[in-house]
């Protein structure tokens, strides 16, 4: 065996190499064509005006310079609007993730009879459709400004995100569980308790973690456009010429999403 | 008793997996169902319990007709029938006693199960059967902390703890070492003799079969091609049951007894 396989090592000295991502070389090289001539083109037909640009500069120095220092004077201020935003953040994730159970089991295959599944896959559809802020303008027309308008707007959010997932989780359990739960005779109900949650119930609090954390950010955008929250206080801010102030404000943003990070990535390799 | 008449189960347009099975088991006896991987006995014990829907033929257990039935009628039929799975199939991020207590699931009402809430008679059975396979000290442990052995006890436990007429066992030893899946076949034959309970029990260890059961079913191609007490399940029975099966790690030129020799071993 060993010297048979030395003998046809040493007359072929043989060459590979990674088979390329595309076979067809016309498709290959077609693509890299075409993605060139596209920039090209875009960038020869959008509107730049380099001298604005230059302008601008200048401009742009001057209020990052007028940010420094950033000023804390009006504590109250910053401390009323995090508040607010934290309880938008907070109502809507819990509203939200409460929410998204049903929604996720409907919208999960192996759960749900047809017709269930495509209701829940058109309200996971629906919800994730569009942007928070196109979200948060609609319900600022329709409810009014402040934290109502941000608290629905960051609900739905929340539910078009982690139904979708937990609905992917649902389908991808151990179905043996599911099994037993059939032959000891539960019914629909007490098998999703017994069979199905306790298998998703980990990756749901991750979820519920990092949804958490989002509407925070997020919490902070919907403010911009009228929904209550920090995001208000930041655009009055900039709309006054406060660069020192909102300054401060996009720091504690910053400081208070690190905090949010850690606190749960932590609890979510607690509860594997 | 469980009567099997004329069994048929057919996926789709292909062949069916059961052909027309015929079986009785009566009592309190112990019956192994052997054969080769594809057989169809999964198929049959499923079809017992409706995890598979059968096509045609007839199952009755003590007198009910168990094909055919629907919603409520067919869930208080599966609490009599206790089933043990080859991978166990414990809900394993709850305690052991939620899961041996998940064997009621078909008798309590929906808020006892979401509380945790179970009568005081379905908790002292639970201690009672945990104390009699040795588990009781693992209660409030997590289900998927125990060792393999264990794990199988649990779910006996469960199966046990629906006061079923009889008991079903898909393989319940293949994924245990040699000595522990040695004291689960004597767990199922000694509290099928306590509970004067019939148990079946696909299995693919033959000499395990021979040990501890009382009736040997052989099956092939989903028909029933052997039936009768262990000391009658010779060379020829083997031979009947797993000869000529092709392996596909193995040479064509070997005789084909061989195949039959590795079952025994």
């Amino acid at each position: 065996m060993t010297p048979v396989r030395t003998a046809t090592d040493a007359s072929s000295g043989r060459v590979w190499k990674k088979p390329p991502f595309i076979a067809n070389p016309w498709v290959r090289y077609g693509l890299v064509a075409i993605t060139l001539v596209y920039l090209y083109w875009a960038f020869s037909t959008l509107p730049f005006n380099w001298e604005r640009i230059a302008e601008g500069m200048p401009r742009a120095l001057r209020i990052f310079g007028g940010a420094f220092p950033p000023s804390f004077e009006r504590a109250g201020l910053l401390w009323t609007g995090f508040k607010e935003s934290f309880q938008i953040a907070f109502l809507s994730t819990l509203l939200g993730v409460f929410l998204s159970v049903p929604i996720a089991v409907m919208a999960a295959r192996n759960v749900a009879p047809l017709p269930v599944y495509l209701l829940g896959r058109t309200i996971i559809i629906v919800s994730r459709s569009f942007h928070p802020v196109i979200v948060a303008i609609l319900f600022v027309a329709a409810v009014g400004f402040g934290p109502l308008a941000g608290i629905l707007t960051l609900t739905l959010y929340s539910i078009g995100f982690v139904a979708k997932l937990l609905a992917e989780e649902i389908e991808e359990i151990d179905w043996g569980q599911v099994e037993a739960m059939r032959s000891v005779g539960a019914g629909y109900l007490k098998m999703l308790i017994y069979g199905v949650f306790p298998q998703i119930m980990p990756r749901q609090i991750g979820l519920s973690m990092y949804q958490l954390d989002s509407n925070l950010r997020a919490s902070a955008v919907v403010g911009i456009v009228g929904a209550g929250g920090i995001g208000g206080t930041l655009m009055n801010a900039f709309g006054r010429y406060d660069y020192d102030f909102a300054f401060a404000i996009l720091l504690m943003i910053i400081g208070i999403i690190l905090v949010s990070e850690g606190i749960s990535g932590w609890v979510r390799k607690k509860v594997w | 008793m469980l009567e099997i008449t004329n069994l048929v189960k057919r996926y789709g347009r292909n062949d069916p997996v059961l052909k027309g099975l015929n079986l009785s088991v009566d009592g309190s006896s112990v019956v192994s169902i052997v054969g080769a991987s594809g057989a169809g006995k999964s198929t049959m014990l499923r079809c017992i319990n409706r995890l598979v829907e059968p096509t045609s033929g007839s199952i009755k257990l003590n007198g009910h007709e168990l094909v055919n039935l629907r919603g409520s009628e067919l869930r208080h039929s599966r609490r009599r029938i206790g089933m043990v799975f080859q991978g166990f199939n414990l809900i394993d991020r709850l305690t052991v006693m939620e899961n041996v207590l998940s064997g009621r699931l078909g008798y309590v009402s929906f808020f006892q199960a979401l509380t945790r809430r179970f009568p005081q008679t379905d908790i002292n059975r639970a201690f009672n059967l945990m104390e009699r396979v040795g588990i009781a000290h693992y209660a409030n442990k997590r289900a998927d902390q125990l060792s393999g052995g264990e794990r199988q006890r649990v779910a006996v436990v469960r199966a046990l703890m629906q006061e079923p007429e009889i008991l079903l066992a898909d393989e319940p030893t293949a994924s245990l070492d040699p000595k522990t899946s040695q004291q689960i076949m004597r767990l199922l034959q000694t509290l099928a003799s306590e509970m004067s309970l019939p148990v079946l029990i696909n299995i693919h260890n033959v000499t395990q079969a021979r040990m501890y059961t009382d009736r040997i079913v052989g099956m092939r191609h989903g028909q029933m091609i052997f039936d009768g007490a262990p000391k009658d399940f010779n060379q020829d029975a083997l031979d009947a049951i797993y000869g000529g099966i092709e392996s596909p790690e193995e040479d064509s030129g070997e005789p084909q007894h061989q195949t039959a020799q590795e079952a025994l071993a």
